[in-house]
């Protein structure tokens, strides 16, 4: 336990605003993912691409600011009453989940990078981001399977993250979810 | 008339030599330590793919670049971007139509000195059956055992009528063609 606890009981506007932006882009740029890879060859194929690294660079972007605002911003104590395994388990999870946040969009733009196509940001030239890796057909391989599998873990983790904050919601009436959402403002000690 | 033996046998000798300089002048190029690759832009992200199948020839005295002459011939079923699709992609008719023009070919005709050891090829290429213009920038370096011309071109894809409209918004007009070039010196 934290020796000094949050003056807050909520997260700060920033914190949310962070955690729902990246989780939108992470969902959307999933399910891109997911439907652009077995897509043919088309125009559209490779408009799907461009907006997926797109979004997984901002990802990125906004992982790391989410970071630095982290460590400079405690996040607020948890509610008191719970298990400790219970604790535990959910500080396991965020970690992994902030790990993801930073490895999913790293890995791709590995892969990019390996398969011989560089990240131009929005299409921009001046915002072509460096090559990681030299253009090369098998690690362009193995880092596409470590790409998804990263994606597969991020979605099992997502899920219980999901069910866990629904489950404060619904079940233990605690108001857990509340402090990461920018209505359901209620005092859980009133 | 008869000239002295001494004198026919220099005509002679000179008259070799000189043909000897001939055949010597126009060298095959060496594909396996030479490059042709074509970089296009698609979503504003270059990408790059090599020609692995082509063939040349260059006839260049350096001390006269204006008579200098140069054939090369590209495999356009070649195009390895190292994807399946893509390369299938490539080979139809809205593009290199391969089936039908197996070969691209640039002949050049004439090197015109720009300092510091580069030159402006001025050539035609044929592709997809047109020719058009296309001047080239060429840098010329002595290796051992040959010479190495490099440069890139860069050419429309539409005035060869390769791309099919609906990938216009994808793909760019401009294409550059990088290659380099390498010339076994004679003997």
């Amino acid at each position: 336990m934290p020796t000094t606890s949050s003056t807050s009981s909520r997260y700060s506007g920033t914190a949310i605003a962070l955690h729902w932006l990246i989780a939108v882009l992470i969902l959307g740029g999933f399910l891109v993912g997911l439907y652009m890879t077995g897509l043919k060859l088309s125009p559209d194929k490779l408009k799907l691409y461009a907006w997926h690294k797109w979004s997984g660079m901002t990802v990125l972007a906004l992982a790391l600011l989410r970071i630095v605002w982290r460590s400079t911003h405690p996040a607020p104590s948890p509610l008191p009453g719970q298990p400790r395994w219970q604790l535990l388990a959910a500080q396991a999870a965020h970690l992994a989940l902030y790990l993801l946040i930073l490895a999913i969009p790293l890995s791709g733009w590995l892969y990019s990078s390996a398969s011989g196509y560089p990240v131009v940001y929005f299409g921009i030239k001046a915002l072509q981001l460096p090559d990681l890796v030299d253009k090369n057909k098998e690690l362009a391989k193995t880092l596409k399977e470590v790409h998804e599998l990263l994606n597969w873990t991020m979605a099992a983790l997502v899920t219980v993250h999901a069910a866990a904050a629904l489950k404060h919601q619904l079940i233990d009436r605690d108001g857990t979810l509340s402090r990461m959402l920018p209505w359901l403002r209620r005092d859980p000690a009133a | 008339m008869t000239l002295p033996i001494p004198a026919a046998v220099a005509v002679a000798a000179m008259l070799l030599v000189a043909s000897g300089d001939l055949l010597a002048a126009e060298r095959a190029i060496d594909p396996a330590k030479s490059s042709i690759s074509a970089v296009f832009t698609q979503m504003g992200v270059p990408v790059e793919a090599p020609f692995t199948r082509f063939s040349g020839r260059v006839d260049h005295d350096p001390a006269k670049p204006a008579d200098a002459r140069a054939v090369l011939e590209i495999d356009t079923t070649s195009f390895d971007i190292g994807d399946d699709d893509y390369n299938a992609e490539v080979r139809k008719p809205e593009w290199f139509d391969s089936g039908r023009f197996p070969k691209a070919s640039f002949t050049a005709s004439g090197l015109k000195p720009a300092g510091n050891g580069s030159f402006e090829a001025a050539g035609k290429l044929s592709l997809k059956g047109r020719t058009a213009e296309l001047k080239a920038p060429v840098t010329i370096k002595a290796e051992a055992g040959g010479s190495r011309y490099s440069g890139v071109a860069t050419l429309s894809r539409k005035t060869f009528g390769i791309g099919d409209p609906a990938w216009d918004g994808t793909v760019e007009d401009p294409v550059k063609i990088k290659f380099q070039i390498f010339v076994p010196a004679a003997r």
